[in-house]
Order: C-alpha cells, then sequence, then structure tokens
C-alpha cells in the first residue's frame, strides 16, 4: 500500500523533529536560541503528523464514501493544522520580544543592535 | 499505527517539562510551556485518529486558541512586570 508508507514517512519525519526540538531545549545555553530549537522543530513536526493523520483520514473517506465520519476527521484535523501554523510563530515572537524587553542578554553576546536602536 | 506515536510525544513532553522545572528564568520556563502545548495539540490529534473520535480533534482546536492567548498574556507579564 502506498498510501501506508506515506504515512509512515510522514509520522517518522515528524516523531524525528519534534524529539530534535524537545532536546533543543536542553542543549541550547539561553532563552532566544531555545525559542529557535523548539519552535521551529516542534511546528515542523506538528505539520507533518498532522499531515500523517489526514492522508490516512482521506484514505479511509474515498474508499468508505462521501458520508463516512472520516471526513468531518479530516477537515477539522485541517483547522487544527492552520490553528498551529497561525499561532505558534506569533506567540514565539512575543515571548522573545519580552525577554528581550525584561533585559536578559543573549548568551555570548557582545553586540545588540536591538538595545542600540531603542536608545538613539 | 497512531498510539506508539502518542506514546513518543508524551515521552518529549516529559523532557520539555524538566526544562519547565530546571529552567533558570521566567521566559525559558514560558518556551518549555509553549512547546509542550503544541506537543499537547498534536497528540490530541493523533489520539483522535487513533480512536476514530471527531471530539478530540475539536477539543484540540479549542486547546491551540487557548494556549495562544495564554502565552500572549504571560509574554505581557514578563514584559511589564504587571497586567
Amino acid at each position: 500500500m502506498a498510501v501506508n508508507v506515506i504515512t509512515y514517512v510522514f509520522i517518522a519525519i515528524g516523531c524525528f523533529f519534534n524529539m530534535i526540538g524537545s532536546i533543543g531545549l536542553h542543549r541550547f545555553p539561553d532563552v532566544y536560541t531555545r525559542l529557535h530549537a523548539a519552535t521551529k522543530c516542534t511546528t515542523f513536526g506538528a505539520i507533518f503528523l498532522i499531515v500523517a493523520v489526514m492522508i490516512q483520514s482521506v484514505n479511509v473517506w474515498v474508499t468508505e464514501g462521501i458520508s463516512s465520519p472520516q471526513s468531518v476527521l479530516t477537515l477539522h484535523a485541517f483547522i487544527v493544522l492552520v490553528c498551529i501554523l497561525l499561532t505558534n510563530p506569533t506567540g514565539a515572537h512575543a515571548i522573545a520580544r519580552a525577554a528581550h524587553r525584561s533585559g536578559i542578554k543573549p548568551a555570548r553576546a557582545v553586540v545588540d543592535d536591538l538595545e542600540e536602536e531603542r536608545h538613539d | 499505527m497512531w498510539l506508539p506515536v502518542a506514546i513518543f510525544l508524551g515521552v518529549c513532553i516529559v523532557i520539555a517539562l524538566i526544562r519547565v522545572i530546571l529552567g533558570p528564568e521566567a521566559p525559558s520556563r514560558v518556551v518549555g510551556l509553549d512547546t509542550i502545548n503544541t506537543l499537547v495539540v498534536v497528540s490530541m490529534v493523533v489520539l483522535g485518529a487513533a480512536f476514530e473520535q471527531v471530539i478530540f480533534i475539536d477539543v484540540a482546536i479549542v486547546y491551540a486558541l487557548l494556549s495562544f492567548i495564554t502565552t500572549l498574556f504571560i509574554a505581557k507579564y514578563i514584559e511589564k512586570g504587571k497586567f
């Protein structure tokens, strides 16, 4: 089954990137690099896992016909995907701006252009 | 197919929870919390596919939007020191 193979590949990519994001929280030294690792990797992994769910549901939907409950599952999974894509980068940007304005310096940073622009 | 994925995501959530407990300052804890929110939403979708329950995915939509508002409010609190 080609559909099952594609689903397994997408699940593998999604699980790999979610694990990378979780480990990156521990490997990086300060808030900004942790945010970089966690947000980007988890968003990417979430996209692949939800698309895997959608592929599998569309497969059942096509074989069972239009009145299958899998059609509702597919559409709602797509709505979850849109919500994650809209909210996750916005939240990460808000956290980074709050951390910078509350005075936390990046680890081993020498030049801070953002701070110099605020004082000019 | 889907239950091992959900268990794997649970392991990822525990790893991120260690950062929430250890985190040296408040924004690091918020980053860990944001990661946990995303992983919980994804595992709800996966569990909804595993048990073929659409209600799990509806809960995931509401959880995603509410966790976004929570993150924004915590960020505003960290920035100003008050609400």
